[in-house]
């Protein structure tokens, strides 16, 4: 390498840097294509379920009367429906603060072989500045629905 | 008349920012000789100016005036003092304010004491300066007034998140701010030696303690939001790979990699084109940083307002600093001439290879923390996690980590692994052993075994730079380095231990029962309501016993916050020397039943020691290298004086 001038040097640093951060590039968007997990709605969920091992979230609201804690006292038991479709979710651990029967929640887990979601980790509203950013959205996308619902009904 | 005030300072500020960008720009060219005598001054008058913006806005937060609208919807009059002038900071108007009037005093610092550069480098960099508070008070100004009225004074402030009613937290926000601003001026330079041509090692030197003190600040400020996130969310993990904590970590890394440039830059006169490169990157990933936390792209604790209209001025920014910046870089790199040679094996080549690893882990962060962006623009949602952050990270800091053991045993300019032979043996040894005998204290996953190993190894290697050498006439400097690697051994073995040996129990149990978890029997005693200030609470109170020993004290909390109405849970700790017991207390199980979640994680606090060691080190080293540089000054007025009696 002394025998370089050091353009020729300056040259092959950067080169080397390229290639790596090229490698660093090609590396996450292929791990990207595979490892994100994406969201799902009910809906979606039993049209066209993930994989079973595959890391996914699931958002909804939660049915009333739903809510059922096993026997166990730490897992409970609960329905998420869109007015559309229905996924049971299983959660073992403490609940969000204001998770409640007929308010949205964001679950993270993966889909169980017999269909039952199971959530390793639930995000509900916590306040009323600080919704997860896809109910926001859903439940707008939903008070439509039903305001459209409604009035085809009428 | 206060909020008056303050807004006028904050005008006078912006206006001699616009006046020290028009004089220093035209200084540049021929026959600005006669407005270049205005920069330094204006610099110095602007940061006082936007200072006193600052305090006044203080001020308004220590007295709760309602009639302003910032403090009627951040602050209660019920609050203790010292979250009430936290609430000055702790929104987004406020945070901004704080921003830029660093930012400014920062400028007004350099512009009365340094005198080492080029004058007109000097001034092309206060003009540089000028240009990014600019782009800052027409954001104050424009959309995000601090100092707006209402036209009716609340009756009662809206309070402060109860999330971010901490005492750490209060320093959490500023602390990271001081390293934007550090890295924003050390890309004031960059742009300052680009545009007169003047990448010199002097400059690496004039630059090099803002890099060093930004980087404190940063490594400080990451370590102490990870270990809020980790006692305060109650989820028991200590780093989320949250958008928002990426935010904290990409400038980190590429002030990391400019650290070690600006470093081989100074001593060596090398790498000229990428230290300049690596300064307007690690500017952008504080500005992207700023952009994700501020605009409302993203949502949580952070995100203060969504609004759309602050995010496309943020992002009008940020395309005109970086791409100005870049434009700038790209039609002058040419001119920067090459640095001295080195070959592979040599303190350049290591930092070289270390260089590039930060800046494939930071694209890799980049990309993940931007990907579900990029995807909702076509509807589809995703998020990305430690599944692909730690695996694909790994690649990269593994290699990294191998060569910082080395990096600081090689000469300058041209070396041989021949010669440090002996060290890299033992190195290699301790490794092995290391790896041996994580495998047989039980199993784990690849990564944490891979990070045990490496922490065992880059610990002993950290001191290997010391040997041979009397200690007492080690240069500051060098015990920085020595310190902050050791610091980042200590911080990973935490984490790989943490990974790779934790413990968790989920059980509801009714009072008088006892679970256990790792080597912990913990008792529920009884639970009881409790209150504070603005809070009521559900306590439950543990005794724990580590294997067999006297039972500790331990209540987690549940909380409700009526101001505004919100839920927390308070985790519980009992620290040992090898490690923390978390405890949090959650709902009502049924049947006379309590909810308990339990963690044992060992040694999970060397994460945080580690991370202040690190701080230490980059502290150390900027106090050696400033008190060089003053002695060089103090060198350098002697030899003036003395020539000035010869000439007599």
């Amino acid at each position: 390498m002394s025998t370089l001038k050091p353009k020729h040097q300056r040259l092959v640093l950067v080169v080397i840097a390229l290639v790596a951060l090229v490698a660093a590039g090609l590396l996450a968007a292929w791990a990207l294509r595979s490892q994100a997990s994406y969201f799902y709605v009910p809906e979606q969920m039993v049209a066209e379920p993930p994989a079973p091992d595959r890391a996914v979230r699931l958002g909804g609201m939660v049915e009333e009367g739903s809510i059922r804690t096993l026997p166990d006292g730490v897992t409970v038991a609960f329905v998420v429906g869109d007015g559309k479709a229905r996924v049971p979710v299983r959660f073992a651990g403490i609940l969000p603060d204001l998770f409640v029967e007929g308010s949205g929640v964001v679950a993270e887990g993966r889909l169980g072989p017999d269909g039952t979601f199971l959530a390793d980790n639930l995000l509900a509203k916590h306040d009323e500045n600080y919704v997860p950013r896809e109910l926001q959205e859903m439940t707008e996308h939903q008070k439509r629905e039903v305001v459209a619902e409604t009035e085809e009904g009428a | 008349m206060i909020a008056e005030l303050g807004l006028a300072a904050l005008w006078l500020a912006a206006a001699l920012a616009a006046l020290q960008l028009y004089a220093g720009t035209r200084a540049l060219r021929p026959g600005g000789e006669a407005v270049a005598a205005l920069v330094r001054p204006a610099a110095v008058v602007q940061g006082l100016a936007c200072a006193i913006g600052f305090v006044m806005l203080l001020w308004l937060f220590a007295i709760t005036d309602l009639s302003v609208k910032l403090v009627a919807a951040n602050s209660h009059s019920a609050k203790p003092m010292i979250f009430k002038l936290a609430g000055a900071w702790g929104n987004h108007e406020g945070s901004m304010l704080l921003w830029v009037a660093v930012m400014a005093l920062s400028g007004a610092l350099i512009a009365l004491i340094e005198r080492r550069l080029p004058e007109k480098t000097m001034l092309a960099t206060l003009a540089a300066q000028a240009f990014v508070g600019l782009g800052f008070y027409a954001f104050l100004i424009v959309s995000s007034n601090p100092f707006e009225r209402l036209p009716q004074p609340a009756a009662e402030g809206l309070g402060l998140n109860p999330l971010l009613q901490d005492i750490g937290l209060a320093f959490h926000p500023p602390t990271l701010y001081f390293g934007y601003v550090g890295l924003s001026v050390a890309f004031s330079f960059a742009v300052g030696a680009l545009l007169t041509r003047q990448v010199t090692p002097e400059f690496a030197r004039v630059m090099r303690p803002w890099v060093l003190g930004a980087w404190v600040f940063l490594t400080l400020g990451i370590t102490a939001g990870s270990y809020w996130a980790y006692y305060e969310l109650g989820w028991g993990g200590w780093w989320f790979w949250d958008p928002v904590e990426n935010a904290s970590l990409m400038p980190w890394l590429a002030a990391t990699a400019l650290l070690h440039s600006a470093s081989v830059l100074a001593a060596r006169d090398a790498l000229r084109a990428w230290t300049i490169m690596l300064g307007v990157v690690a500017f952008s990933m504080s500005m992207v940083g700023t952009f994700l936390v501020r605009s409302g792209i993203l949502t949580s604790v952070h995100a203060f307002a969504v609004d759309p209209e602050r995010g496309s001025f943020i992002l009008v920014l940020l395309t005109l600093y970086i791409g100005g910046a870049l434009a700038l870089f790209a039609l002058r790199a040419g001119t920067v001439t090459e640095g001295q040679r080195f070959s592979i094996t040599s303190r350049e080549g290591a930092l070289v290879f270390n260089n590039v690893m930060l800046s494939a882990v930071l694209a890799i962060v980049l990309f993940g923390t931007l990907y579900p962006l990029l995807t909702e623009a076509f509807d589809v949602r995703v998020s990305v996690g430690p599944p692909y952050f730690n695996p694909m990270g790994a690649i990269f800091v593994v290699p990294m980590l191998l060569v910082m053991t080395v990096g600081p045993l090689l000469r300058w300019r041209g070396d041989s692994i021949g010669r440090i032979q002996r060290p890299l043996i033992l190195i290699a040894v301790i490794m092995l052993a290391a790896l041996v005998a994580a495998l047989a204290l039980g199993e784990a996953g690849v990564l944490p075994l891979l990070g045990l190993a490496l922490a065992v190894g880059l610990a002993v290697a950290s001191f290997l730079p010391l040997r041979g050498r009397r200690l007492t006439r080690v240069p500051l400097a060098v015990w920085g380095m020595v310190i902050a690697h050791f610091g980042l051994a200590v911080a990973l073995f935490g984490m790989a231990s943490e990974s790779a040996f934790s413990e968790e129990r989920l059980a509801a149990i009714a009072v008088g029962d006892t679970a256990r978890v790792g080597p912990w029997d913990v008792t529920l005693s009884e639970v009881l309501p409790a209150a504070g200030p603005n809070w009521t609470a559900i306590e439950g109170h543990l005794l724990a016993s580590y294997a067999g020993g006297d039972p500790i004290a331990l209540d987690p909390q549940s909380r409700s916050f009526w101001a505004p109405p919100q839920e927390t849970t308070e985790s519980a700790l009992a620290t040992r020397w090898n490690g923390q017991l978390y405890a949090v207390v959650g709902s009502d199980a049924g049947a006379g039943r309590w909810q308990l979640r339990l963690w044992w994680k060992p040694f999970v606090t060397f994460i945080w020691y580690g991370g202040m060691l690190v701080a230490l080190g980059g502290a150390l080293a900027l106090i050696g290298r400033v008190i060089d540089d003053l002695r060089r000054r103090a060198v350098r007025a002697r030899i003036a004086e003395r020539r000035a009696e010869e000439a007599v």
